[in-house]
């Protein structure tokens, strides 16, 4: 395969944009657990505090995801079909966008005119060209699903009836998710925050803005997962030495995360007024099939590291997990994901019942939690994939495979030390988003020896964090060239005799969640328009 | 019986921990939907529409009328305020084992309003009146905490919630 054909340079520039904001995110991590526990009073200042919060959330969560899922994108779409960009001037349009989206966006941010975290929270005002930065940085990223979907079709047409590769299916579901989900969000953003904070508009329905950002909120973590789970089932096997357990069962978990990942948003409302109970009850519902193809992934990427170990020699029931090519880093990584997926997991449950959230809503619980689902889980992988596609990018070896190693390992060291603790402060009673705890003495006290271990957590992450940085840069200088510089997608285990049409293709599945989203999200938005509604005016932080 | 997943998977394994995760998922999110439902406990999930700008003219939310009123059930509705920052009336006392109802309003931005250690929580959206039904078992002193970020002075909004035991009488 040629050079130009596997998007090198979009892939990189997209990525490498992610892992710069990556880092200066983490130093703001960092910043944020000291400054929290009043230890260095000179570092105290809400200003500051909450200008940071939001700089570290919107860069995590819409920067280091949105250009590592995008530059990914382009380059497993483009590796795994064997095929060019479509539109490759379309392609870098899009990333301009976006660019111009995060410059626009970080002027209010850094300057404290956009204190609102990355959840925006109506009626706080940010300036507008926050408002219109995020909304850059959205349209900019519909450049890119419009760019999957097309290289799909222009690839259907050229081989008819055959099987899509797994990781081009995957790769197009996520395009087509986000799209989806990411008109909660535009449309809360362009028809309420942007004019009323242009004066356009005096007031607005603050229901009703939470109810479109809700649509948004839980889809889009799955926006993020997708491409550690697309490492996972089609990069991790063959890494491993060994075979995907099923591809039938990847396409399905990917079918399943798309169904059902956008219609079940209320989880993130139980605790709000004006939706009634009702509605929240049967999001819940949603909320725990989309476990389903969670609990399939994990079944299905440990098989196939079994088939692996097994493959290298490794006996008995537990042998093989020895066997493993431990330092390997994208091995390593999907071990540890896998790890973290499993303590985060069980925290999930907690957050997702109907009943129990009341205990943890809102409290440094939830923040523990998504740190160690999104931070731990899919970023760990973000890692691991990194290593294993930027000496094919680059041509060059990776420059230290051993100092990636240490890297994932004080990750997840890292990442365990800030989050454990982190959930136990929540459990005790700490608020979420809160610069400072000046609260009733024995409150304070049972959180302090928790506080004290996430500080660690956080220092070892940002050294951690910093060796990334180190071994992808040294990468572009290293003077070995790469054994093999083509991506080996996992055969599966079993060749695929037969791909029924519905696991091959994206129509059907469209329409069900347009039915769905319809019984799910139809009338709890419309109920805005019937009920005598009270817009809010704009507050300032 | 006909397998449905034999449509998508050839796989004997596969297909039975496709209906493993199946059962698992609803084994989990039925208990804890019969659970709430068994036990009326429910989100707070009360949809009333308010005007924020203009709480201090209407009778509920009027200065002077806000506090714990004592139902002809023997039941307590505790009617408060959530503004920049605290909550009002600035102490709340109630007796243990006893219904309550909380009735909150906002009357600027989103506020979150939680009893640590209980399940009194909700969050408190402008436009929007809160209400949520608990009973505290256990007298003591507590806080009301702001769990939602609500300005540069978040972290200071917080209030006493007293529970009395229930021999020390009703509404104060």
């Amino acid at each position: 395969m040629s050079h130009s054909t596997k998007a090198v340079s979009l892939g990189l520039a997209n990525m490498w944009v992610a892992f710069t904001a990556f880092t200066a995110a983490a130093l703001l991590g960092l910043y944020q657990v000291i400054e929290r526990i009043d230890l260095v009073p000179a570092l105290k200042s809400p200003e500051l505090y909450f200008g940071s919060v939001s700089t570290h959330g919107v860069l995590m969560g819409f920067v280091l995801t949105t250009f590592f899922i995008v530059g990914f994108g382009y380059y497993t779409a483009s590796t795994s079909l064997k095929q060019d960009i479509w539109n490759k001037p379309l392609a870098w349009f899009g990333f301009w966008l976006c660019m111009a989206g995060v410059v626009l966006a970080a002027v209010p941010l850094l300057t404290g005119n956009a204190s609102v975290l990355y959840t925006f929270y109506p009626p706080l005002m940010a300036h507008p060209a926050f408002y219109i930065g995020a909304a850059l940085l959205v349209v900019g990223s519909w450049v890119w699903c419009l760019e999957m979907v097309m290289m799909l079709a222009v690839w259907k047409k050229a081989h008819p009836g055959e099987t899509v590769p797994l990781a081009m299916y995957g790769t197009t579901a996520n395009a087509i998710l986000w799209f989806i989900t990411s008109l909660g969000v535009a449309s809360e953003v362009l028809f309420q925050l942007i004019p009323w904070s242009l004066g356009l508009i005096d007031t607005v329905d603050v229901g009703l803005a939470r109810t479109l950002f809700s649509w948004t909120l839980h889809a889009i973590v799955y926006f993020w997962l997708f491409p550690a789970y697309i490492a996972l089932y089609t990069l991790v096997p063959s890494a491993a030495g060994g075979r995907l357990f099923s591809d039938q069962m990847g396409r399905f978990a990917f079918i399943l995360l798309l169904v059902f990942s956008v219609p079940i948003g209320f989880h993130h409302l139980y605790m709000d007024p004006f939706q009634a109970a009702g509605w929240k009850f049967l999001h819940m519902t949603g909320t725990f099939m989309v476990a389903v193809p969670t609990l399939i992934t994990g079944f299905t990427v440990i098989a196939s590291l079994e088939v692996a170990g097994r493959l290298r020699g490794g006996k008995g029931l537990f042998g093989w997990i020895a066997a493993l090519p431990w330092n390997n880093p994208i091995v390593l990584a999907a071990c540890l994901a896998m790890l973290m997926l499993i303590f985060g997991g069980f925290g999930g449950m907690i957050n997702a019942s109907y009943s129990m959230n009341a205990m943890v809503h809102n409290t440094q619980w939830v923040t523990g939690h998504f740190h160690l689902i999104f931070a731990g889980t899919t970023v760990i992988m973000y890692f691991g994939a990194a290593y294993y596609i930027w000496p094919k990018m680059t041509g060059k070896a990776l420059s230290s495979v051993k100092l990636a190693n240490a890297q994932l390992w004080l990750w997840f060291v890292g990442m365990l030390t800030l989050t454990l603790p982190w959930h136990q402060i929540g459990i005790a009673g700490q608020p979420r988003r809160v610069s400072s705890t000046p609260y009733d003495e024995s409150l304070v006290q049972s959180w302090i020896t928790s506080e004290m271990l996430m500080i660690v957590g956080g220092a070892i992450l940002v050294v951690s964090a910093l060796m990334l940085v180190m071994v992808l840069f040294g990468t572009h200088g290293n003077s070995q060239p790469v054994d093999n510089p083509e991506v080996e997608y996992a055969e599966p285990l079993h060749p695929v005799a037969r791909m029924p049409h519905l696991m091959n293709s994206f129509g059907f599945w469209v329409g069900l969640i347009v039915v769905y989203m319809v019984a799910s999200y139809g009338y709890p938005i419309l109920q805005f328009f019937l009920l005598d509604t009270y817009g809010t005016v704009p507050w300032s932080i | 019986m006909h397998d449905p997943f034999k449509a998508i998977c050839d796989d004997d394994l596969e297909r039975r921990w496709i209906w493993i995760s199946i059962i698992m998922a609803f084994v989990m999110g039925g208990l804890l939907g019969l659970y709430a439902v068994a036990s009326n406990m429910h989100p707070p999930s009360n949809v009333e529409t308010i005007d924020s700008s203009r709480l201090h003219l209407t009778e509920e939310f009027a200065e002077d009328n806000l506090g714990v009123k004592e139902n002809d059930d023997g039941s307590l509705t505790v009617t408060m305020v959530a503004a920049r920052y605290g909550f009002y009336p600035s102490v709340i006392e109630v007796p243990a084992d006893t219904p309550v109802k909380f009735r909150v309003a906002s009357a600027d931005v989103l506020h979150g309003f939680h009893v640590p250690f209980t399940n009194a929580a909700t969050m408190v959206v402008p436009g929007y009146i809160s209400e949520v039904n608990t009973s505290f078992p256990t007298p003591g002193k507590y806080s009301f905490l702001c769990n939602e970020y609500c300005g540069l002075g978040h972290d200071s909004m917080w209030s006493r919630l007293i529970v009395l035991p229930k021999s020390a009488g009703g509404a104060s």
